[in-house]
């Protein structure tokens, strides 16, 4: 879309974008809706002013919708271990986003653990593994086709007993609208809660970039099933801008705390309202 | 976000207008709001949406209401119709060659389901055709790639042509078309890495592979769930490999699957399977009306 005026092109210019970047229609027009009020309100008449603007005005309504407390990963140093479960539809990027933040922390200097409970897809332990030994982190794992709840509970036992700064627990891709294997989650997190009543610090939802509206009934039943904490955008280094997360921040408040940005060990970044505005807007002004 | 049925949105915008006789523009106008809306629900592209409009509305302007229905009944059945017609009216099918092996390979994004299909692939190929396929291990990137579609062949009790130490993809693929050979397997399938669609060594390393394996039949590998740049990723994949056509993954889910129209809008290449789960045999052949009804919401 090229600049041409502030006038109504130009925003029907910007509420496509929205569109096109998978936003949804309803998130969509409020969005465009009040970045228009606020550019008139400005009276931005420049290129410059308008890019400005709407930025800031989108990351003002998305630190609006969320709890300030909660928008960064949170840690807690007290000693204990902290757990964070990783959760999502199959493909998503939870395996290697794992992989990832196991190699921040590590970098970081603490001591980290991963749990293989993924039990059940072709080769999923193997990648875990696999990560493991390229950033230099203990995994645990079970028998194959073992209860993954089992594999949690082993490797919860262990993270504590060896005072682990951080576990890692992956699990199996699963559809939110699969009864049963939404249960198998609900037990995963009962048995961290056995041996560690105030975790998970995260339960973190990871959603693949190049999701379309079904990403809200994910964040939703998800939620649901085992109360989440954020989410981690992947996949964003693509032609896609994720652009459902701001609808499910506007339904859910949930803040999206990573980013996936490609298939490197370093591939990974905090999330920044504020870069990801000026993303989204990129090629409109 | 609940999903109003299409169908009574439309009986519900048009209530208050014509009764029988001609559909108006007045009436396609209305209609077409909530059209549009449904299908940018269901993640259809933008652009594709535009255009199904625009044909929709010369399609149902001026039309007489057919006995039966009422013009919203009418508006919903050339949207029905002009939808199914747009995925492919019959149901299509894999390319055979003449001479063994027929060789397909598989491409898509990250994470769609590529080397899960390998496997579902060969599954219905042996019990549909008594097939004796050869699998080979095309992605050296993803950790455990090769440990995964090596398990897979031994569920289903088939060989894995694989290198653990080669880093040039069509040279694998060269050296296990070989072995196909001598071993007189009918099927190859191949899979390879996921990757980005504007990603250029990778897409380059696609193009070799193709060169040498000259396969009768290159598949896309879509995940339903995709957004609005599911016409980006067709297109880029098909531009650079001239695909064959597509399988639908993941439509076991709650997504309404726009992406198969945007795919089909952009390539014209037939969707030739669905994927319906994780197990091997959730593998189904690809239903033009089911999905036209799916989208829509019906
Ligand atoms: N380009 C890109 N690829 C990614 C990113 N994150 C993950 N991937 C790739 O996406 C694919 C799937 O990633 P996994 O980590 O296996 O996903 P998962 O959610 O664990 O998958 P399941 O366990 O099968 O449900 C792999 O090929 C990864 O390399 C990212 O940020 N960018
Ligand atoms: N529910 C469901 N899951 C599927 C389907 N097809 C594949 N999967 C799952 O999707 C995830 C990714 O599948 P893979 O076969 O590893 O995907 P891929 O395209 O080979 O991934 P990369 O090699 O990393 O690009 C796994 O968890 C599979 O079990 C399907 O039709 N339905
Ligand atoms: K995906
Ligand atoms: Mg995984
Ligand atoms: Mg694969």
């Amino acid at each position: 879309a090229q600049f041409r005026t502030v006038d109504e092109d130009f925003f029907d210019d910007l509420e496509e974008l929205l569109i096109e970047s998978d936003v949804g229609y309803e998130t969509a027009e409020q969005l465009t809706t009040a970045l228009r009020d606020e550019a008139k309100l400005q009276k931005a008449k420049s290129r410059d002013d308008l890019k400005k603007v709407i930025v800031e005005k989108l990351v003002e309504l998305y630190d609006q919708n969320g709890d300030a407390a909660n928008e960064k990963l949170r840690s807690h140093d007290d000693g204990k271990t902290n757990i964070y479960l990783f959760v999502g539809v199959n493909g998503a990027g939870k395996t290697t986003t794992i992989g990832k933040l196991a190699k921040r922390f590590k970098d970081e200097g603490k001591s980290v653990l991963l749990a293989a409970a993924d039990t059940f897809r072709a080769g999923a332990v193997e990648q875990l593994v696999e990560w493991g030994k390229r950033v230099d982190v203990p995994v645990v794992t079970g028998k194959e086709q073992a209860d993954p709840a089992s594999v949690v509970f082993d490797a919860t036992t262990k993270a504590i007993a060896e005072h682990a700064d951080y576990l890692l627990v992956d699990t199996a891709g699963r559809l939110q609208n699969k009864k049963n294997l939404m249960s198998e989650l609900e037990k995963i997190e009962r048995t961290i809660k056995k041996q560690a009543p105030d975790e998970p610090t995260e339960t973190l939802l990871v959603l693949d970039g190049s999701t379309g509206q079904n990403a809200l009934l994910q964040a939703k039943d998800f939620d649901k099933t085992t109360k989440l904490t954020g989410l981690v955008l992947t996949k964003l280094d693509g032609s896609s801008k994720g652009g459902v997360v701001l609808a499910i921040r506007n339904e859910m408040k949930l803040p999206v705390k990573l980013v996936g940005l490609g298939e490197k060990a370093s591939d990974l970044a905090d999330f920044d309202a504020a870069d990801y505005a000026v993303g989204l807007f990129h090629d409109l002004v | 976000m609940a999903f109003e049925n299409l169908s009574e949105r439309i009986q519900k915008a048009l209530r208050n207008l014509t009764g029988k006789g001609k559909i108006s523009e007045e009436d396609i106008n209305t209609a077409s709001r909530e059209i549009r809306l449904a299908l940018l629900e269901a993640d259809v592209n933008f652009k594709v949406v535009k255009d199904f409009i625009k044909k929709i509305k010369k399609e149902a302007l001026g039309k007489e209401v057919q006995e039966s229905l009422n013009p919203g009944q009418q508006v919903i059945k050339i949207v029905n119709d002009e939808l199914t017609k747009m995925m492919g009216e019959s149901a299509a099918t894999l390319n055979k060659s003449k001479h063994i092996p027929t060789i397909i390979m598989m491409v898509g994004l990250q994470g769609t389901g590529k080397t899960t299909t390998v496997g579902k692939l060969a599954k219905r190929l042996i019990d549909k055709d008594k097939a004796r396929p050869l699998l080979i291990a095309g992605d050296i990137y993803r950790p455990a790639a090769i440990d995964q579609l090596e398990q897979i062949g031994e569920q289903l009790n088939v060989p894995v042509y694989s290198e653990h130490d080669e880093k040039n993809v069509a040279k694998i693929v060269e050296n296990g078309l070989k072995q196909a050979d001598d071993n007189k397997n009918d099927y190859v399938i191949i899979d390879t890495a996921g990757r980005l669609e504007i990603d250029e060594p990778l897409m380059e390393e696609l193009e070799q592979v193709k060169k040498v394996a000259q396969p009768d039949n290159i598949l896309l590998v879509v995940d339903a769930m995709t957004g609005q740049a599911a016409t980006d990723v067709a297109k880029g994949f098909d531009s650079r490999l001239d695909i064959t056509g597509v399988i639908l993954t993941k439509l076991d889910g709650d997504t309404r699957g726009g992406a198969a129209l945007s795919i089909r809008a952009v390539t014209g290449k037939p969707i030739i399977y669905t994927g319906q789960g994780e197990k091997l045999s959730d593998l189904e052949q690809f239903h033009p009306d089911r999905m036209a009804s799916r989208i829509l919401g019906m």
